[in-house]
């Protein structure tokens, strides 16, 4: 266990990055450390325990946006939110399940630092589109500060966008703001059941496609779909692909019936009304459920997973190559979210993870492929994001050095070196 | 406004550089004579002009690279342009530098409707995207106001917005992918059809980054179906405070308008003397408050939004009942700018945001400002999200009115971020709000950022004199300051 540093306010924590930057030390940093297991093993000497930088310091709900501690938990905010009838739109998953830890845990501040976002990412975005403002430290040791509390600002350069997904490789921060939006008055799931994964997408471009507003569009495969607690479709026996629409009442009874109408011609319609509903965007935007192995059938569910992201229309054909080289016996472990646009897809056990399989088959199409859980040995020697080769590679780290260029930041966490 | 000294080595050079451009960009699209430079002098802002060293317009990829990899390897500056609409002068020509217009680049590449993508290049306009798929239902959704002549790669230089921003984001949350040209020649992929950024979100701060840290010549946008129905309404107050009130109470209920705009009584009046909206003109603050979706949803909305209006203190409330007249609703607030360009010589056009529940705090203050500069100011705003458009009215050819209508503006804004809000909310910094970053943002702020452009463009090369009020050496700004170290704990726990 490395020693570990525990700041418990704003100053603690600039005088511990200017120590680390004056003294060439590095630290491992932490809000709760819900996503330790998420990038690849660090190799910094301390650790940097931001758990004391928790509360609220601003919450204006009428303004539409909140302030807080980066390791404010996530419980909080959202139990602050809930008593305003508000929600951060972009439904920071709870990654706890899928990393074999406590469920219910992280904090704001890792939300954004993994730049999250739960299904309804297709309608209104990723943690980066509800990230409005921060104040951090580099590791330089110096504190700065980008954005504001309001959404439309463009004075500067938008470094907010740059930390959200940097995974604390830039800079700590202390303070972020972010927006709020309203709940939705009513949500309903329309379901879909027996579609193959290619009439998925189809079913779901057009969906998404339509009118609808359309916030949330997975397929869970049979097999994923009989891991679900939600029992209408745990219990259908064959593929699920769902659909949600969010709003007031009578437009959402009015989407829910344009939907079936729509949709009719793929199957038979049901529906999933308030907490079944929840329930199940809960469990697609967590994963963990539909990832884990069944242990009844000597299963270990300790394989390895990668989380992809391509075209929406790209999604069967990338699993179906992937499947068709790797000769795999998935288990089951695949289901995709965003209309097709993000594919959870776990594999047997190799000391490879089929990295060369997996991004062969995702390269076409534009999109990038992250292996989001693996042994440690495994995170080590196989790229965890989606390589960079050449001048954006360069670039790349050129930002880095130019936010920490003694390294003193999460060393080697997004990419070997760096 | 003060731009850097022009580099009297490089303006020597002009012939040298007018050939490797040709070499490059053969035919027509090197441009060099005084009198075709004088259609590049300005963007705009209209206040400031200057000529160009020339001025080259490519129309490749290929061509844009070696173009940006003679200009690093020889020390030349490049000004990129798009359509030159922008209203803060990021586009402004410096005498040592190649003005670089993305004009030629008109292309649509692909329409992908079922991944609802888009692909163009840089020069298409930001109308033209929504005219090539509307006839499939779909839309593009930021819409600047310039948005029939303004292009899409200029938008993403500038993070545009528009009136349906509140509802469906800004130009940031619409684009997925572009390609770049580094100042190196280096050509960069971000995004692209799918979600996720792989690694650092470069994509994400190109955005908004006022041409400071590539070229773009690529761009794939998200498109959106068009809502169902939508209906607009117009609604009047006795006064600011009223009008200000209802834009909090709206979304305090959690209504998310597809867009709410407000106009003060001169722009009321201006507008109306000029396209005959129908507006009424008893009223110190008129809103336009637009609701869109499935018909049901609208239905149900204007009801509460009524309701709302009525408790505010509303005088006036008008629903559209059909499309032409929500048409005719939107068409005065589409063209308040030029309806205020009718009753005066000359206008600056200011750009900030506020927190909404400042709104009429900050109109107040505005008309003080206005008696104090003897200027007449008229506002229009996208009130949802607290972006502020005062119009000050003013006559260039009086001498001194320009500086005193800067003044008034720098004041303005000065409040602006004095009640929690932002220098520009969707306009760019360019040389206009320049000087004023240090009200927003401390030194190591603004090293920070530049630190940024650094890792783009180490010789400061792309643009310079935008933006940031110093210019800093990369080589300066890299360099370490620490402190002798100790940690100064005992403070700190450690475990």
């Amino acid at each position: 266990m490395t020693d570990t540093l525990k700041p418990e306010n704003a100053d603690q924590l600039f005088d511990a990055l200017q120590w680390a930057a004056a003294e060439g030390q590095s630290f491992d940093v932490r809000g709760h450390g819900s996503k330790l297991d998420f990038g690849r093993p660090m190799q910094a000497a301390l650790g940097l325990d931001l758990s004391g930088l928790n509360a609220i310091t601003a919450y204006e709900p009428s303004e539409l946006y909140m302030t807080a501690l980066a390791a404010t938990p996530i419980a909080d905010i959202k139990a602050a939110l809930r008593q305003n009838n508000q929600q951060m739109a972009f439904e920071p998953p709870d990654m706890g399940m899928l990393y074999g830890g406590e469920q219910g845990g992280g904090s704001i501040g890792g939300a954004i630092a993994c730049n999250l976002a739960g299904p309804r990412r297709v309608q209104v975005g990723a943690a980066r589109d509800h990230f409005l403002g921060f104040h951090a430290v580099s590791g330089r040791g110096e504190v700065f500060k980008s954005g504001g509390t309001v959404v439309k600002n463009v004075t500067g350069f938008d470094l907010s966008k740059l930390l959200a997904g940097s995974f604390g490789t830039l800079a700590v921060m202390s303070h972020v703001t972010f927006k709020v939006m309203p709940a939705a008055e009513k949500t309903r799931t329309v379901l879909v059941p027996g579609l193959s994964d290619d009439q998925a997408m189809n079913a779901m471009a057009a969906a998404m496609g339509s009118s609808n507003d359309v916030s949330g569009a997975a397929h869970l495969p049979a097999s994923a779909a009989a891991r679900s607690g939600v029992s209408y479709v745990s219990g259908a026996g064959v593929a699920v692909t769902a659909l949600r629409v969010e709003g007031p009442g009578p437009s959402v009874e009015h989407r829910c019936r344009a939907l079936t109408a729509l949709l009719n011609e793929f199957g038979e319609i049901e529906e999933l009304h308030s907490k079944n509903s929840a329930d199940l965007w809960q469990e697609i935007g967590d994963a963990g459920v539909f990832m884990e192995g069944d242990a009844a059938a000597g299963d270990s569910g300790t394989d390895q997973i990668w989380r992809l992201s391509v075209p929406p229309m790209d999604g069967a054909g990338v699993v179906e190559r992937i499947l068709g080289e790797t000769g795999a016996e998935t288990g089951g472990r695949v289901f995709y979210d965003w209309g097709g646009g993000l594919v959870w897809l776990g594999l047997k056990a190799s000391p490879d993870a089929s990295h060369e399989v997996v991004r062969g088959a995702v390269k076409p199409t534009g999109g990038l492929a992250t292996l989001i859980r693996a042994d440690a040995g495994v995170r080590r020697r196989v790229p965890v994001f989606e390589p960079q080769p050449g001048a954006l590679g360069d670039l790349a780290k050129r930002v880095k050095g130019g936010f920490d260029p003694n390294g003193v930041l999460n060393p080697g966490r997004m990419v070997e070196g760096v | 406004m003060k731009m850097p000294e022009p580099d009297a080595d490089v303006i020597a050079r002009r012939q040298q550089i007018i050939k490797a451009m040709q070499a490059i960009v053969t035919g027509e699209g090197v441009i060099t004579d005084a009198d075709e430079l004088r259609a590049y002098d300005h963007d705009g802002l209209m206040a400031y002009k200057a000529l160009p060293l020339i001025v080259v317009l490519p129309e490749t990829t290929e061509q844009v690279s070696a173009i940006l990899k003679y200009c690093h390897d020889n020390s030349v500056k490049i000004v990129p342009r798009g359509a030159g609409t922008g209203l803060s002068g990021g586009a402004l020509p410096l005498a040592d530098a190649v003005t670089l217009g993305l004009g030629k680049f008109m292309k649509i590449l692909d329409i992908d409707l079922a991944n609802r993508a888009v692909v163009v290049q840089p020069g298409v306009t930001n109308l033209a995207i929504t005219q090539a798929v509307l006839h499939e239902g779909f839309y593009y959704a930021p819409d600047p106001s310039s948005q029939i002549a303004c292009s899409i790669g200029g938008n993403i230089a500038e993070n545009a917005g528009g009136v349906h921003c509140l509802k469906y984001g800004l130009t940031t949350n619409n684009v997925l992918g572009i390609e770049m040209v580094l100042m190196s020649g280096e050509v960069v992929r971000l995004g692209g059809k799918h979600l996720d950024p792989g690694g650092y979100d470069l994509l994400g701060v190109a955005t908004g980054s006022e041409g400071l840290l590539g070229v773009i010549t690529e761009v794939t946008v998200r498109i959106l179906r068009q809502p169902e129905t939508a209906r607009a309404m117009l609604i009047g107050f006795p006064s600011n405070e009223s009008g200000g009130d209802c834009v909090a109470a709206v979304i305090g209920a959690g209504i998310i308008p597809g867009g709410m705009e407000m106009m003060d009584k001169l722009a009321i009046h201006a507008t109306e003397d000029f396209v005959h909206a129908g507006y009424p003109l008893d009223v110190q603050a008129l809103l336009i408050v637009e609701l869109d979706g499935p018909e049901a949803e609208v239905n149900h909305l204007i009801e509460q939004v009524d309701a709302i209006a009525h408790q505010a203190g509303a005088t006036y409330v008008r629903i559209s009942q059909t499309e032409e007249e929500r048409q005719v609703f939107w068409s005065g607030r589409k063209n308040a700018f030029p309806a205020v360009g009718r009753i005066s010589p000359d206008y600056l056009c200011m750009d900030g945001t506020i927190p909404r529940g400042r709104l009429a705090d900050v109109l107040n203050r505005i008309t003080e400002l206005s008696e104090k500069y003897d200027l007449r100011v008229a506002n229009v705003f996208h009130a949802g999200d607290g972006n502020l458009h005062p119009l000050i009215l003013f006559d260039a050819n009086q001498s001194g009115e320009l500086e005193r209508a800067e003044g008034f503006g720098a004041d303005i804004l000065k409040y602006c971020v004095e009640v929690g809000g932002v220098l520009t909310g969707e306009h760019g910094v360019g040389i206009e709000k320049r000087d004023l970053m240090g009200e927003m943002f401390t030194e190591d702020d603004m090293k920070q950022q530049q630190r940024l452009k650094c890792a783009f463009d180490p010789d400061q090369l792309l643009n310079p004199g935008k933006v940031y009020p110093t210019l800093h050496r990369c080589a300066e700004l890299g360099r370490m300051f620490v402190h002798e170290g100790k940690l100064p704990f005992p403070d700190i726990p450690r475990f």
